[in-house]
């Protein structure tokens, strides 16, 4: 040790270095020459792929255009939009009802296309709200969102909306573990290992409409349910799992959850679990949810509180769910296109296990078990194991596939992508991400017939990849190529929220079936006005309904008179315009609460409760036409006491 | 001399993951050896293991022979902002390593590199690859001062026993 006296280091006026975090060590990426080419997108064409994006904490999903990366729509799911008026409008506000009451803000994660076949049918694309529970099923012919699921007896809906190969099943897996909703939840936190429960749901979705049912729950053991993916051709029938927490830790689990070499994979069978259920061998249990459905009909939504679900215990109906010990903590727990392996990416582990379906079978026939965990038969690790991906970097996470047997998986830590063989799982190629991989999405990755062509990264950190704009950056994702030997970084695209899991399908699939607009004549909404001749304000005692109409470029009525201090006006606006893209907006000055924003056909309601005597104007805020800024008019607000009668006018000299 | 806490033995550091840290050194070299093929470059000729990387050398860090009382009292104050949630000042890891011990087994220079400049040692140093493959967590930047570094330094020696 060096003894000298003490004095300060000098100060040398060197700024700090730059705060670049978590850069690969390559970072001399230099992007293939031809990568511009690759992406660009000619001016009024259309890009080849739909890519539907997780919008994480911001509650929505996204959708963008490959190879170019354009921003193509912000769909509002779970959180208010105002661009839409999502969330605020009459109509669209018990689309945010939980049992909880009105939730405006939510974190989705994972999106899933619907299926047939094991394929992607360009129906809808589901979404997971992981805190309040919920998955949400978003049409996509209008892509809106139409209809919303509350998940009882679940705290954290993580391990979700995957799918079954047909959309039999939309699957919700609790991240926390929580006592179960009909019991006495007023324990001490402490008491984990004894109250709390995991549970798996299965929402049905119906075939033709979509809609859809919690058709059964089953309960588990409590542990964190991570991630899952559905069994499909030789596992059809059969639901995979990761788990983590085994430890069943209630504090501090960055260190508490990460004790245990190994946590698990677990397997349900759920065409047996469907046995049980039409068996008769579910408790009914009273729980509250709430369940919302947007009609394109009445342009409304409606909320409906559910007080029942089914519940299958696994511990008692042996035959359900089994443990697979899967090193520390997995994330991703995916299928590859055959059905024949689930690929388990332990965070934490050094290796990727990669298991075998036929395996896990002769597994649990011959009862190859390692005993049990609360009841639950655990099969030995080396009896489902096809073997493991060595060395394959650090802290992966989640893997997709492409159509030439190759696998492709994130690692966070080691901030790459790992391209790897299904046949012999040895690792192929690596490219660094910038920065910090979280999941990863290959066109049609994670159906029977992958499409891939491209691999999109969605990074956790962004840096420097951008120009800067305070504190917080753009997210970041980033495309490649993966047609040949090696993959090759072509773009950087910015996301919004934080971008987790997302799908994508080719644009064939969905763009010829997009609705333009909504008919007039199907429009069953209860105060709307088909026509000008229909406008007309109606005092019933405070509230006050104005059946209003939109066409460029007026308002009607225009001028109203007789509203007065203390009532609630109700603007009912219905765009009486039939052509495509021409929608109008509505906004009155004073309106705490919202604007609207009405398609050609629809009719939207906002409330709004004046606050000052005088006049307010009003005026469409969705350009429309060369005399939009025309397209305006004034409400006259009266005291309460006033004698005003209701009138109301367009065009009186 | 203020004898404020009887202090809490030795071992590891910011770099080394592992627990009680005697067998650190046969564990770094395995992990290190285990580094994912993908971390070529882990040659690194300009990069000095005993230096680090960074503003700070043997020259300009003065080390007394006995403790700053001062610099300890704002050293313990920045550990317990920007440095506590992640370490313990034990040979237990929490999220990174536990301090005791950790002047014992670096230099004065490379602490200070280190907690200044992490993330290019991140990529370069073996020892520090290492403990990522047992953290799993980069050691973000927490944007100390040349002052707070070396006051953190400080009251690490401190906190390994130097009176």
């Amino acid at each position: 040790m060096k003894k000298n006296i003490i004095i300060l280091s000098s100060v040398i006026g060197l700024a700090m270095l730059s705060v670049v975090g978590c850069k690969p060590k390559n970072t001399s990426n230099a992007t293939s020459a031809d990568a511009a080419q690759k992406v660009y997108v000619a001016p009024g064409k259309y890009d080849e792929i739909y890519n539907f994006v997780s919008g994480g904490f911001s509650g929505q999903m996204s959708v963008y255009g490959i190879p170019s990366g354009r921003l193509l729509r912000v769909i509002p799911v779970f959180s208010q939009d105002p661009e839409k008026g999502w969330g605020y409008s009459e109509e669209t506000k018990p689309m945010m009802n939980t049992s909880h009451g009105f939730t405006p803000w939510d974190d989705l994660h994972h999106v899933q296309l619907s299926k047939t076949n094991g394929e992607a049918d360009g129906r809808w694309v589901f979404g997971n709200a992981n805190n309040t529970p919920r998955v949400a099923r978003i049409d996509l012919s209008t892509f809106r969102t139409q209809e919303i699921i509350e998940l009882p007896n679940s705290g954290g809906n993580h391990s979700s909306p995957f799918i079954t190969e047909n959309t039999e099943y939309v699957v919700a897996g609790t991240r926390f573990s929580v006592p179960m909703d009909d019991a006495n939840g007023d324990v001490p936190i402490n008491t984990y290992k004894e109250n709390f429960k995991g549970t798996l749901s299965f929402i049905s979705v119906g075939k033709e409409d979509g809609k859809m049912d919690i058709a059964f729950q089953i309960e588990c053991p409590g542990v964190n349910f991570d991630l899952s993916r559905a069994g499909k051709g030789v596992s059809h029938g059969w639901f995979f799992f990761s788990c983590y927490n085994t430890e069943q830790a209630n504090t501090l689990l960055e260190v508490n959850a990460s004790q245990k070499d190994k946590d698990f994979v677990m397997a349900v069978n759920w065409k047996k679990a469907e046995e049980y259920m039409k068996a008769g061998k579910g408790k009914k249990q009273a729980v509250r949810y709430a369940h919302n459905t947007y009609s394109e009909k009445t342009h409304t939504a409606t909320s409906e509180l559910k007080t029942e679900v089914l519940v299958l215990s696994a511990k008692e109906l042996k035959d359900i769910c089994y443990f697979i010990p899967c090193p520390k903590s997995p994330h991703g727990c995916d299928v590859s296109p055959t059905g024949e392996f689930i690929v388990a990416s332990g965070k934490l582990a050094a290796v990727i296990p990669v298991f075998s379906f036929d395996k896990i079978q002769k597994a649990i026939a011959a009862k190859s078990y390692d005993g049990e965990f609360d009841g639950i038969p655990v099969i030995k690790y080396e009896s489902a194991l096809q073997g493991e991906v060595k060395k394959p970097g650090l802290g992966p996470l989640h893997t997709e596939f492409d159509d030439n047997g190759n696998a492709y998986t994130s690692m966070f830590v080691s901030s790459e992508v790992v391209k790897w063989s299904l046949k012999d799982l040895k690792v192929l190629d690596r490219v660094p991400t910038y920065y910090s991989i979280g999941h990863l999405c290959v066109v049609g990755g994670d159906t029977k017939k992958p499409y891939g062509k491209y691999l999109i990264a969605y990074n956790k950190i962004t840096k420097d990849r951008y120009l800067p704009t305070g504190p917080e950056l753009s997210q970041s994702a980033q495309l490649f190529d993966i047609s040949g030997d090696k993959m090759k970084l072509l773009l950087d695209f910015p996301t919004i929220g934080e971008p987790h899991y997302a799908q994508a399908c080719l644009a064939s699939l969905i763009k010829d079936k997009s609705v333009k607009m909504f008919k007039i004549e199907e429009n069953s909404h209860p105060y709307v006005a088909k026509g000008e001749k229909e406008t007309k304000v109606v005092r019933e005692g405070k509230k006050v309904h104005v059946y209003m109409t939109a066409i460029r470029s007026h308002l009607s009525p225009d001028n109203i008179e007789g509203i007065k201090m203390g009532d609630e006006v109700y603007f009912h606006v219905t765009n009486l315009e039939q052509d495509w893209d021409v929608p109008h907006g509505f906004a009155i000055k004073g309106a705490s609460n919202a604007e609207l924003l009405i398609m050609p056909g629809e009719t939207q309601t906002l409330k709004w409760i004046p606050t000052k005597v005088g006049i307010s104007p009003m005026y469409c805020t969705d350009f429309c036409s060369a005399l939009h800024q025309e397209m305006q008019g004034y409400v006259r607000v009266s005291p309460a006491s006033s004698k005003v009668p209701i009138s109301f006018s367009l065009g009186a000299k | 001399m203020k004898k404020i806490f009887v202090i809490l033995t030795f071992a590891s550091i910011l770099y080394a993951c592992g627990g009680g840290e005697s067998k650190s050194e046969s564990k770094t070299e395995e992990a290190v050896e285990a580094t994912t093929e993908g971390s070529e470059g882990n040659v690194n000729p300009d990069y000095d293991p005993k230096r680090g990387e960074g503003k700070f050398t043997a020259e300009t860090v003065k080390i007394g022979a006995t403790i700053d009382a001062a610099m300890v009292t704002d050293g313990e104050k920045i550990q317990s902002v920007k440095c506590s949630a992640c370490h313990k000042l034990t040979d237990e890891k929490l999220v990174g390593p536990g301090w005791a011990g950790v002047t014992a087994r670096r230099n004065p220079e490379w602490i200070m590199n280190f907690i200044t400049n992490p993330d290019p040692m991140i990529d370069k140093d073996p020892v520090v690859q290492a403990s990522l493959e047992l953290c799993l967590v980069r050691m973000p930047n927490q944007s100390l001062t040349d002052d707070d570094a070396r006051h953190l330094l400080e009251f690490m020696r401190k906190n390994d026993g130097v009176k």
